[in-house]
């Protein structure tokens, strides 16, 4: 396990994930299931455990020392997102629940106030649906336009289309997934974002899946907004982040309303805090936002060098052992791809693949992975999916073809 | 390995695993009194289930169009095989025993009437090891039941 020729020691970071050791269904955990949602290092249920059982309180408004702990433990978080994605100002980034949360609110308060009917939002034709819906509520409340810029059949951004899509200048947003959940396509920011500069666009991207595995710079991509979410990146769920450029955060009315938020209230007229805090309405989710401080620090500790090669490797040992299966079909065949793949296997269904597998310890997603246009676009209905994490290794993927194979000689 | 797959069969039962390759009653009716679809957005499943009726009001025939996983398929297959000749009532009381024995692998309760049939659906039982794939089963049983009450749509729900 420690023959990576890239400095990351793999033994010891499998022992930092106490739920690797457990066994499933008589068989050691195999879980590429990490897409969907990551395991976490000890070192994360230690900060939120620990900040229950020291220093907990509210945030932000106590002015004894538990509060101020709490809070100081908190805005902590933010400082570690701000470095973490090389954001100019840590006031830029706004904590959520979610990515979901965070595209929502971009389309709230900068797509219901600040977009103009006649304009235009362009997402990709591989979004989750948390990129999707949320504009399509705007388009059908706002008139604002919702394009699709489509995807080759190799499941890559086809960037001629999405510039024609550009071209008449209505466009105002461009809102495109880092990282396929599904391909496990990576799109390049920069060249989206200059596009879209060029053409009067502002460019967002949800980075949910990226993040984990790319050292992530808003700054040098040239982005306007960017979204991720906690849990994914080995952090506690409940909270994400949403990083915006502060001129914009700035010009962005409130997305929802209450305590924390504001900066006077009367009856006849209040105003609102500060950003961040002007989008976070009500108590935050604080052991969260500890917990994630805890996960960034983790993950910059090992370093994305470290964690890109490895998920290079994975990547290119998992598509080399899928191709030996006869009767596989990996979905999308980009030239910059990472550790998500998803493939469908003869006729067999991609849920009786995923029980299968389970009877090996092995835990797979199967279904539409909440991109249903994307299934379509490619034919299918359903996938299984197998994605990894900093603690998979080539011997678990060994495992996943060769149980692979005995589940298509069982639907035989 | 060999043993791990053997545990599957509690599961995925050669009956199970034939009605699924090859329904029997797997097609669109040529002339049918009742339809309804029956749609699980949470993993893509859906059924169209076609029923033909008996001048008394059993049923004839059933037939289904399905998009789904093998134990979706063998369920709607074999739900059609077991409610022919049937009343609605009698079909109706029939999917109330299989909901439980799905749910809970036995349905001690059920009334002797409907012992034969049930015990027909019997292999379908090891479902309820996995409670994500109970629905599977149960959704063409709903689509059958919207179709009788006269409902286009049924949901797995």
């Amino acid at each position: 396990m420690n023959d990576a020729p890239y400095p990351l020691d793999l033994a010891a970071i499998r022992a930092d994930f106490p739920i690797l050791a457990r066994t499933v269904r008589g068989k050691p955990l195999v879980f590429l299931d990490s897409a969907a949602s990551a395991q976490k290092p000890r070192a994360v249920i230690r900060a939120m455990t620990e900040a229950m059982e020291t220093q907990y309180a509210n945030v932000h408004r106590g002015l004894h020392w538990m509060s101020e702990r709490t809070t100081e433990a908190y805005e902590a978080a933010r400082d570690a997102a701000a470095q973490l994605m090389n954001a100019p100002d840590r006031h830029e980034i706004v904590f959520v629940r979610n990515s979901t949360e965070a595209l929502n609110l971009v389309a709230h308060s900068y797509g219901r106030h600040l977009l103009r009917p006649g304009q235009a939002v362009v997402i990709s034709a591989m979004e989750h649906h948390s990129n999707i819906i949320p504009w399509q509520l705007l388009r059908d409340e706002r008139g604002i336009e919702l394009r699709v810029a489509p995807i080759t059949d190799a499941g890559e951004l086809d960037m001629a289309a999405l510039e024609a899509l550009l071209a008449d200048g209505k466009v105002g947003l461009v809102s495109i997934t880092h990282m396929s959940n599904v391909l496990g396509t990576y799109t390049n920011p920069a060249r989206i974002a200059a596009l879209a500069h060029a053409h009067g666009a502002l460019a967002m991207f949800d980075g949910s899946q990226a993040i984990v595995h790319r050292a992530v710079d808003v700054q040098a991509m040239g982005a306007d907004f960017y979204a991720w979410t906690g849990h994914k990146l080995y952090g506690p769920t409940g909270i994400g982040v949403l990083w915006a450029r502060r001129e914009l955060l700035e010009a962005m009315p409130p997305f929802l309303g209450g305590g924390e938020m504001i900066s006077s209230v009367t009856y006849e007229r209040s105003t609102w805090a500060a950003v961040p805090h002007k989008f976070e309405a009500g108590t935050p989710a604080i052991l969260e936002g500890i917990g994630l401080k805890a996960a960034i620090d983790y993950v910059r500790a090992i370093g994305y060098p470290a964690i890109a090669a490895h998920e290079a490797a994975l990547t290119e040992h998992a598509l080399a052992r899928l191709a030996e299966i006869p009767g596989l079909t990996v979905l999308g065949a980009a030239q910059d791809r990472g550790g998500v793949v998803s493939f469908t296997l003869d006729r067999a269904h991609a849920h009786d693949i995923a029980t299968l597998l389970d009877r090996f310890g092995i835990a797979v997603r199967a279904g539409h992975h909440c991109a249903e246009p994307l299934m379509h676009r490619f034919g299918v209905e359903s996938t299984a999916r197998a994605s990894f994490g900093l603690y998979t290794t080539t011997g678990e993927i060994d495992a996943l073809a060769e149980a692979l194979l005995r589940v298509r000689e069982f639907f035989a | 390995m060999s043993d791990t797959l053997g545990d599957l069969r509690d599961l995925y039962q050669d009956l199970i695993l034939d009605h699924s390759r090859h329904p029997r009653h797997g097609k669109r009716l040529a002339a049918f009194d009742a339809s309804a679809k029956g749609d699980n957005p949470m993993c893509g499943d859906r059924v169209e289930v076609f029923v033909r009726r008996n001048p008394d009001g059993t049923i004839a025939e059933t037939g289904f169009e399905a998009r789904g996983c093998a134990i979706s398929v063998a369920a709607a297959d074999l739900m059609a095989e077991t409610v022919a000749g049937r009343t609605p009532a009698d079909t109706r009381a029939l999917f109330a025993a299989f909901r439980a024995l799905v749910r809970s692998g036995a349905c001690p309760d059920c009334p002797p009437g409907i012992a034969a049939p049930l015990e027909r659906l019997a292999p379908l039982a090891g479902v309820h090891e996995y409670p994500s794939r109970v629905k599977c089963a149960t959704l063409p049983w709903h689509a059958l039941i919207a179709a009788l009450d006269g409902s286009k749509e049924a949901s797995s729900e």
